[in-house]
């Protein structure tokens, strides 16, 4: 995963809240949520970046948290709210 | 913090709105919780619903629950329906099937982000009507069968769980899975005309076990507006869901005249936020009003708070409590742990505060009731065919992302 670049989906709408973010799909019509506002800015960040790590850090997450974001933006594109573009 | 605590200090837009497009009904149910029949002559017009439409798609409200009273006999109701989804409004409305005719089937089943929910209340004709009204089954079923035909799966079937149809969980599930359909269920609640026929209807204490055995059983495969939260007692199991009340913090309802209410079950003045035609519009309500705020303050356990059952129940259901004249901050009236009793044994008669809001149409009994051979629900009129639900398809694995 790490080495593609990925978007958030087409179908999925992002709704700022304080928490982080709603998350809606369209598609599959399933809420869930983003429980941080930084997984927020890697997830809107994700279509500017050329990869994932790069993505990390463009969004400014310290390196020591990389490897829980990385395992959250893989469940994340395996619920299809993010996707390989 | 986690974020069911995020919840309840409220969010910037509502998870789950539900809308009801007008008080206008052809059925008549015993315990419809608007009070609906007669259209009220102030309901929005086709315009104030678009400007409505605009603001949550400004908000980013994703989809509505579009109910009423029966929402498709408004003549523009499958012009709103348009408009909302061109706008990013998903929606997904209830409806006895009075015009799900199989023209109108097949064009639902060709449009994106609208789902059907159909109601009924019995497994079988007799305990629908019973509740209903005489030809509402039959009327539900040529719905179904008609979205069946056009091709529309996995549309709701929503049944309101009463002492009548507990018994009848599995041939629901039963119709359900013949469709492809999904079961939906949802507690009975003392609003509107159902507080006349609250005493009659609502379960027992060993149906609410056998409710919570089988809503334990079958899991997330049906849905239940996290309606029954105040069940979690009963086990060490808890049903999916936020358990959490949710009125003015993540849910709230739109009347057809406008009114704002912070829950769909609690359509009275002492529940009223605002209206939507007022400056500011409904976001106003939503963010600013007096009402909404107060609910996202901590609220207290009251006489529940030192109960070892109250992290599960979190003392149970607002609406419930208030038309049956309990205390807010006490206990459900539906309370497993049996509380409740000694407190609606101090309930005076007349002291019970009556729905306010009532568009029964009064002119006459215009039907006669279905006999099941049971007590016979008081002397009700007609009314409407609805149910709605907060939080509906709102997904419990809301920890699961971080």
């Amino acid at each position: 995963m790490p080495e593609r670049p990925y978007r958030l989906s087409p179908d999925v709408s992002l709704r700022p809240e304080p928490f982080g973010a709603l998350v809606y799909d369209y598609a599959t019509r399933r809420l869930s949520f983003l429980k941080t506002p930084m997984l927020v800015a890697v997830v809107r960040e994700l279509a500017n970046q050329p990869d994932v790590p790069t993505t990390l850090d463009a969004a400014g997450v310290p390196d020591g948290e990389h490897a829980r974001y990385l395992d959250a933006l893989a469940g994340l594109a395996e619920a299809g709210t993010i996707q390989p573009r | 913090m986690k974020l069911v605590e995020h919840f309840k200090e409220g969010l910037g837009g509502p998870i789950c709105l539900t809308w009801e497009l007008t008080y206008a009904c052809n059925l008549a149910c015993e315990h419809c919780l608007s009070s609906s029949g007669r259209r009220d002559p102030r309901e929005l017009s086709t315009d104030e619903c678009k400007a409505v439409i605009d603001e949550l798609q400004r908000m980013q409200v994703f989809y509505v629950n579009i109910g009423g009273g029966e929402p498709t006999v408004r003549p523009d109701f499958w012009e709103l329906l348009d408009y909302a989804v061109d706008h990013g409004v998903g929606v997904k409305f209830s409806t006895n099937g009075v015009r799900l005719t199989p023209d109108r089937a097949k064009q639902l089943a060709a449009t994106d982000y609208v789902d059907v929910q159909i109601s009924i209340d019995g497994a079988t004709r007799e305990v629908n009507d019973h509740v209903r009204g005489p030809g509402s089954y039959d009327m539900a079923i040529r719905a179904m069968d008609n979205l069946a035909a056009a091709g529309f799966t996995g549309f709701k079937i929503s049944v309101v769980m009463t002492r009548q149809n507990v018994d009848q969980l599995d041939e629901f599930q039963a119709i359900a899975d013949a469709y492809g359909a999904q079961l939906r269920i949802t507690r009975l609640r003392p609003s509107g005309r159902g507080a006349d026929v609250w005493d009659e209807l609502h379960p027992t204490q060993a149906q609410q076990l056998q409710l919570y055995n089988w809503l334990v059983a079958h899991g997330e495969d049906v849905l239940t507006g996290d309606s029954f939260f105040h069940l979690n007692a009963l086990g060490s199991t808890p049903l999916p869901g936020l358990n959490l009340c949710g009125a003015g913090r993540v849910v709230c309802l739109i009347d057809p005249v406008g009114d704002v209410y912070a829950c769909p079950f609690a359509i009275h003045d002492a529940f009223l936020a605002g209206n939507v035609l007022s400056t500011g519009g409904f976001e106003h309500v939503w963010r600013h009003s007096e009402l909404f705020t107060e609910l996202r303050q901590p609220q207290s356990g009251g006489a529940c708070t030192s109960c070892s059952a109250y992290d599960s129940c979190q003392g149970g259901c607002m609406a419930a409590k208030f038309f049956t004249g309990l205390p807010l901050d006490g206990p459900d009236p539906e309370c497993v742990k049996g509380k409740a009793e000694p407190a609606l044994e101090l309930v005076g008669a007349g002291s019970t505060p009556r729905p306010d809001k009532d568009h029964s149409r009064t002119a006459g009994r215009t039907q006669a009731p279905v006999s099941l051979g049971m007590p016979t629900p008081r002397a009700a009129v007609p009314d409407r065919a609805c149910d709605t639900s907060p939080l509906a398809g709102l997904q419990a694995d809301t920890e699961r992302t971080f």
